[in-house]
């Protein structure tokens, strides 16, 4: 039997992946495929107060047109599908199918939308101030635990503290706190207080968002590019307003998602109106362009966080306060997780947050790779360093002090962790890296170039529980397992699968992984989305193979006699212990539950399965022996995924322009599950660190509110060119004692890991310059070496 | 922040037409394009100007006859006429190298390419690289080898840069090879997997 988990495999979908086999959304083909564009609003709020489509309709080629009056109004303040009230430019109003795509636009170049514009809101800031502009109607504001949007306003006083270049901090819509905060910081050697600026970015997932539909028999059949397979199709259902049953999803690639699209999303139901309304197929493609507009992005922070550290670098108390720039819609709550995360990385024995989340005419926001955690590590590392340097301390040290164990507590609740070996990781990448070494390295000149060292930390929640598992057994002696996760491009829907050969001892051969089609029988699963599908689905999988062991041992108990408990499994068989010939082999035992029925083969099952589950089930019964489960295993506390990461970087200090010499990413997953997927995520999440930290960005126009970055060059996501030829990863590798394979996530915080190394590393190499402002760009660095003020204002938001 | 009322008061009218809008930002510059991705894949009857020619490329080395409008780019051509969806766009405007393809030996983008101009030339995509039985060509499988791809979207535009490396440098150094593929966008970041594929598949190369 070999060793599944832990071991390098070649995925099933690679090869589709480097021969372009691999059919991604706009791949797909239908019989009579008609083509839809979209109308979408050129200014960031107005109202739609007529449409004149007559022209258009009339033009030959043209089939239809679909408006926001024929498609459900989502509850505000969620995404919609259309809309007669754009809350951003880009936003969706109308569309038009055609026989093609360049007859669709010459259609909408016909249509007269009359739109009145209406006030909008760039700036959060801005927003709550005694008469700023809000962005909805209804007000500037989504509040934690309450329906729809209210409107939030401080006072002239509160923005008193806007004239020192600090966050004003009014009423906030949320808060927590634990601990006597005050005794923290009067016991403190060094208190410090800084106001600070994370800026927002695209996702930039290089498929679009394309999508293609078509009914047949009552059912919608949806091509879609979406991270998740299971958790999609109630989203569906609910935008369709048709039963979930009804809906079939096929998603077999997602050309990267990174947050953007882990559940559905609206404007993939339009080619599925528009299919409706006019009885053919229609495909959807989506441009770069309109991809920034509703491609999603991660939400921008202005903050303050006051910090009071022991004189040995430990943190006594800290104080966060967050402005979220949440976009037009419901957004996601970065600035929640941003403040759990603080929590949790840094531990302080006192701790209260506040914050409150302000609606913007920006693109909608969403969760993007680390949302909240990311930003904060970019923003708190820096500060650590300069704690470190006033305690004259080692930056290493000031970390490795706070670093939460075990009994370390998550949020303003303290929920406890399943595990956190954050010190072992510490201690083994400073190790790996010499870091005492290379620290010596630090302020190193030759000419205009001097060397930097950082490390930085990060964090993400990585695991739920709840989901099902299904595998099945059939005559042919095949393992099938069926997964509903998804396929990001991770391959963890690989290496939770393998936990369920693993169970069942079935070499790796004979498995067939079912997945990327609702027809195909897959469990309800959770999306794969949160780095929690290495955790969560290695249980739902351990949970289906569990319950096929257990079949199997009944049912050779029934045609071999005596009693279950004497039967073991092994080389694909069920045998009676103490004599081995007395055996039945999958194959058979696939046969045999098909002739019994009943829960052997699918025709009775668990009643605590999900609708989704059973209805795969239903569908697959009679066809092998089934193993269908819900994860009902033990979950007690939060499952932390940690990361660091140690730099040093080469910086320019003539040009600002960096090169990143050594990088070491050290990953908390728990039990490594791949080696060589570890390593693609941590030196692939290092890439969009760089990204993060120093060269994404979202600018707009003041006057109009027009995104002014709506291109990959503009943007900038990192290029070949921007990253090192090679860097080092790394991995603790111990297990989750809650998990059934020591599994937990990892993807997230490998990226804000990186992103704070640099970060330090760029403030070090300029003696602990710290800039209150990310993305750091190449202008700010030759400001700050130049000793120059920088270009922007502090807490100015938007930036270029 | 109340600036686009000032202006619109200016002007002597509370409000505008999408129209008037756009003829507005198109003023200042910023204006948001939506037409990056347009293709007609069809004639439309009665219409004026939609002038079909009937050309024959050498794809893969095969010759296929196409109908081909004037303004109509080779990766439209590949993806909606010969039915080679290989060929990915992601950006549609050069920025990506997501539809790269070879071109008599160079890689060349072929959304920004005009399929008119490729007549009597020898086009390589994607689905051309495997031998006749299925063999892959190195790169290729030095891309499995190394777990090259993550979400898969940019490896066929990787794998063709790769190969048209090897074919002008059978030996490049890894500085070389970053060099070559910077044309090539990754966002998950697999830039250092895809450099370890492209060492993999030159060693092999030389060996044989």
């Amino acid at each position: 039997m070999a060793n599944l988990v832990g071991t390098n495999f070649t995925p099933p979908d690679i090869r589709g992946k480097v021969t372009g086999r691999a059919k991604y959304a706009e791949d797909f083909r239908a019989e009579g495929m008609l083509f839809c564009r979209l109308l979408t609003s050129p200014m960031p709020h107005g109202r739609v107060r007529d449409i004149d489509a007559s022209e258009a309709l009339a033009m030959p080629g043209v089939v239809a047109i679909l408006t926001a009056d024929e498609v459900p109004e989502m509850p505000e303040p969620e995404d919609q599908i259309l809309t007669n009230e754009p809350h951003f430019v880009g936003e969706p109003i109308l569309a038009v199918a055609a026989v093609d795509e360049a007859t669709a636009e010459d259609a909408i170049a016909r249509i007269r939308v009359d739109l009145e514009p209406l006030p909008f809101a760039l700036d959060p800031l801005e927003s709550l101030r005694p008469g700023g502009p809000n962005a909805r109607l209804s007000g500037n504001a989504v509040v934690p635990r309450e329906e729809g949007v209210r409107e939030v306003k401080w006072t002239e006083e509160d923005f008193a503290a806007v004239a020192d270049g600090q966050l004003p901090m009014g009423e906030p819509t949320l808060t927590w706190s634990y601990g006597d905060l005050e005794d923290g910081f009067a016991n403190a050697s060094v208190v410090l207080d800084e106001t600070f600026v994370t800026g927002g970015n695209c996702h930039h997932s290089m498929e679009p968002r394309t999508a293609m539909a078509y009914w047949q028999d009552g059912r919608c059949f949806l091509f879609g590019s979406n991270q998740s397979q299971a958790r999609v199709v109630p989203g569906l259902a609910r935008y369709l307003e048709i039963d979930q049953d009804l809906v079939v999803f096929i998603g077999e690639h997602c050309g990267g998602g990174f947050g953007s699209k882990g559940s559905a999303y609206p404007t993939q139901v339009v080619p599925a109106y528009m299919a409706k309304k006019t009885g053919r197929p229609v495909m959807m493609r989506i441009s770069r362009a309109e991809e920034y507009a509703i491609g999603s992005a991660r939400p921008g922070f202005q903050g303050r966080i006051k910090m009071g550290f022991r004189q040995d670098g430990r943190l006594l108390a800290c104080d966060l306060y967050i402005v979220q720039e949440n976009g037009p819609n419901s957004g996601f709550n970065d600035w929640m997780s941003a403040a759990g995360a603080v929590s949790l990385v840094y531990t302080p024995v006192a701790m209260r947050f506040r914050g409150v989340s302000v609606l913007t005419n920006t693109p909608p926001r969403g969760p993007q790779r680390g949302p909240g955690q990311n930003q904060i590590a970019m923003a708190v590392e820096p500060v650590l360093d300069k704690a470190a340097r006033q305690l004259g301390i080692d930056q290493f040290a000031i970390r490795r002090i706070n670093a939460p164990d075990h009994d370390a507590r998550y949020g303003g609740e303290r929920e406890p962790v399943t595990s956190s070996y954050m010190g072992e990781a510490l201690d083994q990448g400073a190790e790996r890296f010499d870091w005492q070494t290379k620290r010596t390295r630090s302020g190193e000149r030759r000419g205009s170039k001097v060397i930097g060292v950082g490390v930085g930390q990060a964090f993400h929640s990585a695991g739920t529980n709840g989901f099902d598992g299904l595998v099945r057994l059939t005559p042919d002696g095949k393992l099938h397992i069926h997964t509903g996760v998804g396929n990001l491009g991770t391959y963890s829907y690989v290496t939770t699968s393998r936990v369920a050969a693993e169970v069942l001892q079935c070499s790796w051969e004979n498995c067939v992984i079912e997945r990327g089609d609702s027809r195909l029988g897959l469990p309800w699963n959770n999306g794969q989305f949160g780095s929690n599908t290495s955790f969560t689905m290695s249980r739902t999988n351990y949970a289906a193979a569990m319950d096929a062991v257990r079949k199997l041992k009944v049912l050779a108990a029934l045609d071999l006699g005596g009693s279950p408990e004497d039967y073991e499994i092994g080389n694909e068989t069920v045998f009676r212990r103490g004599n081995p010939s007395r055996r039945l082999t999958y194959a058979a035992a696939g046969q045999r539950a098909i002739e019994l029925g009943g829960e052997f083969d699918g025709h009775e099952m668990a009643e605590d399965l999900n609708r989704m589950t059973k209805t795969a089930v239903q569908g697959l019964a009679g066809t092998g022996l089934i193993g269908a489960a819900r994860d009902n295993l033990e979950r007690t506390g939060m499952v932390p995924a940690l990361a660091v990461g140690f730099m040093v970087i080469d910086l320019d200090l003539e040009t600002g322009k960096f090169e990143i010499l050594d990088y070491l990413g050290v990953a908390e997953c728990g039990t490594v599950m791949h080696p060589q997927g570890v390593a693609a995520q941590s030196r692939g999440a290092a890439v969009m660190g760089v990204g993060l930290a120093t060269l994404e960005q979202m600018a707009f126009d003041p006057q109009w509110g027009l995104p002014r970055t709506v291109g990959l060059y503009q943007a900038k996501p990192p290029s070949y060119l921007d990253v090192p030829v090679e860097t080092d990863s790394d991995a603790v590798d111990q297990p989750d004692p809650q998990n059934p394979v020591g599994a937990k996530g990892i993807g997230e915080p490998l990226q804000g890991c990186a992103s704070a190394a640099l970060l330090c590393a760029i403030s070090d190499a300029l003696g602990g310059h710290y800039f209150n402002r990310t993305p750091v760009s190449t202008d700010m660095i030759i400001s700050a070496a130049a000793g120059l003020p920088q270009s922007q204002r502090p807490l100015q938001v938007h930036t270029e | 922040m109340t600036d686009q009322h000032e202006f619109f008061k200016a002007e002597g009218r509370a409000t505008l037409s999408r129209r008037d809008f756009i003829k507005g930002v198109i003023a200042s510059g910023v204006a948001v394009s939506s037409m990056a991705y347009v293709v007609r894949t069809q004639s439309v009857p009665g219409r004026a100007g939609a002038v079909e020619r009937l050309i024959t490329l050498n794809v893969n080395g095969q010759t296929r006859r196409v109908d081909v409008l004037p303004n109509e780019t080779l990766a439209m051509t590949l993806r909606y006429k010969l039915g080679l969806t290989g060929t990915k766009l992601a950006c549609d405007r050069a920025e990506c190298g997501s539809c790269t393809v070879i071109v008599d030996g160079v890689a060349l983008y072929s959304c920004s390419t005009l399929t008119h101009r490729m007549r009597g030339r020898e086009i390589t995509t994607i689905e051309g690289l495997e031998g006749p039985s299925g063999e892959l060509n190195p790169v290729q499988q030095a891309f499995i080898d190394e777990l090259g791809p993550q979400c898969g979207f940019c490896t066929p535009g990787q794998v063709m840069s790769a190969v048209a490396l090897l074919v002008d440098n059978p030996n490049p150094t890894r500085q070389e090879a970053r060099e070559a593929m910077a044309g090539n966008l990754c966002r998950c970041g697999a830039y250092e997997f895809y450099l370890n594929g492209v060492m993999r598949a030159a060693n092999s190369v030389t060996r044989s």
